[in-house]
């Protein structure tokens, strides 16, 4: 089963709306409960991610009945030097983005931790592409 | 202890989850950062924190929070209420600090 979502830059109000999707999809077909906890952590940074510090992306899910594979494909500034944004605590969040209680630069990290194989590829000025596969 | 409980004893306001206030609270976490929340909160905890919108219910929901207890007289904006009751999320309010809010929350949960 392949699915596609739109994601909107800048769009706080319909932050987690996949996620939230994308669980309750997993909990219907029955995946353990330990892999779907991991996959939304690192599926809602990552979406998230998209909201903060892009400007539209593309959230493409493939549900198998042994694994998960999400490919999150923005267009937006990308990320210069990836292994300094995958740092605890780096982030370039906003003022505002961060009153808010974003910005800790944890993301990433949580992404890392949460995904038993996960991609970051970035083109600056174009975009990136954030892919995460989670094994049932 | 169950949410109702917790929300007698400590004299909290009930923002909307009247019918969820059955669950039992398993723990405990406090943070504004949200991504601090997502990676390291655990399922059945309570969530206290200053942070309003509506990305609050989202998170709470994502990770199977118990409940969450706004403090400082902080209330959740129109938004975050909506996704709250469509989520079934208990939120709580009270008007005391952090500080005061976690420790009457640990006396009574540990
Ligand atoms: N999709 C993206 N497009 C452009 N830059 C990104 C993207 N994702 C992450 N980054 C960059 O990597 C940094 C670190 O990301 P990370 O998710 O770890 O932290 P954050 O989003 O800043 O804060 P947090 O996730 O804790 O709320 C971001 O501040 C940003 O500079
Ligand atoms: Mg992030």
């Amino acid at each position: 089963m392949v699915f596609e979502y739109p994601v909107q830059g800048g769009d706080f109000t319909n932050a987690g709306t996949v996620s939230s999707k994308v669980k309750k999809m997993m909990r219907q077909l029955g995946v353990d409960a330990g892999v779907i906890k991991r996959t939304i952590v690192a599926l809602y940074e990552a979406e998230v991610n998209i909201v903060a510090h892009a400007y539209k992306g593309v959230i493409t899910v493939q549900l198998d009945s042994d694994k998960i594979y999400i490919k999150l494909d923005d267009e937006g500034p990308g990320i210069p030097d990836i292994n300094q944004a995958m740092q605890r605590g780096y982030s370039t969040a906003s003022p505002e983005v961060r009153e808010m209680g974003f910005g800790a630069g944890m993301g990433l990290p949580n992404i890392k931790a949460n995904s038993d194989v996960l991609e970051v590829h970035s083109v600056v000025g174009k975009g990136t592409t954030v892919e995460i596969t989670n094994n049932f | 202890m169950t949410v109702k409980e917790l929300a007698e004893k400590m004299n909290l306001k009930i923002f909307c989850g009247e019918t969820n206030l059955d669950r039992t609270i398993e723990g405990c976490y406090v943070s504004d950062l949200l991504s601090d929340v997502m990676g390291n909160a655990k399922s059945g905890m309570a969530w206290i924190t200053l942070q309003t919108h509506q990305n609050v219910a989202a998170i709470a929901s994502l990770k199977d929070l118990s409940c969450i207890i706004l403090v400082k007289g902080f209330e959740p904006e129109e938004d975050t209420l909506q996704h709250a009751v469509e989520e079934e999320i208990p939120v709580l309010g009270t008007s005391q600090q952090t500080f005061e809010t976690a420790g009457q929350v640990y006396q009574l949960i540990c």
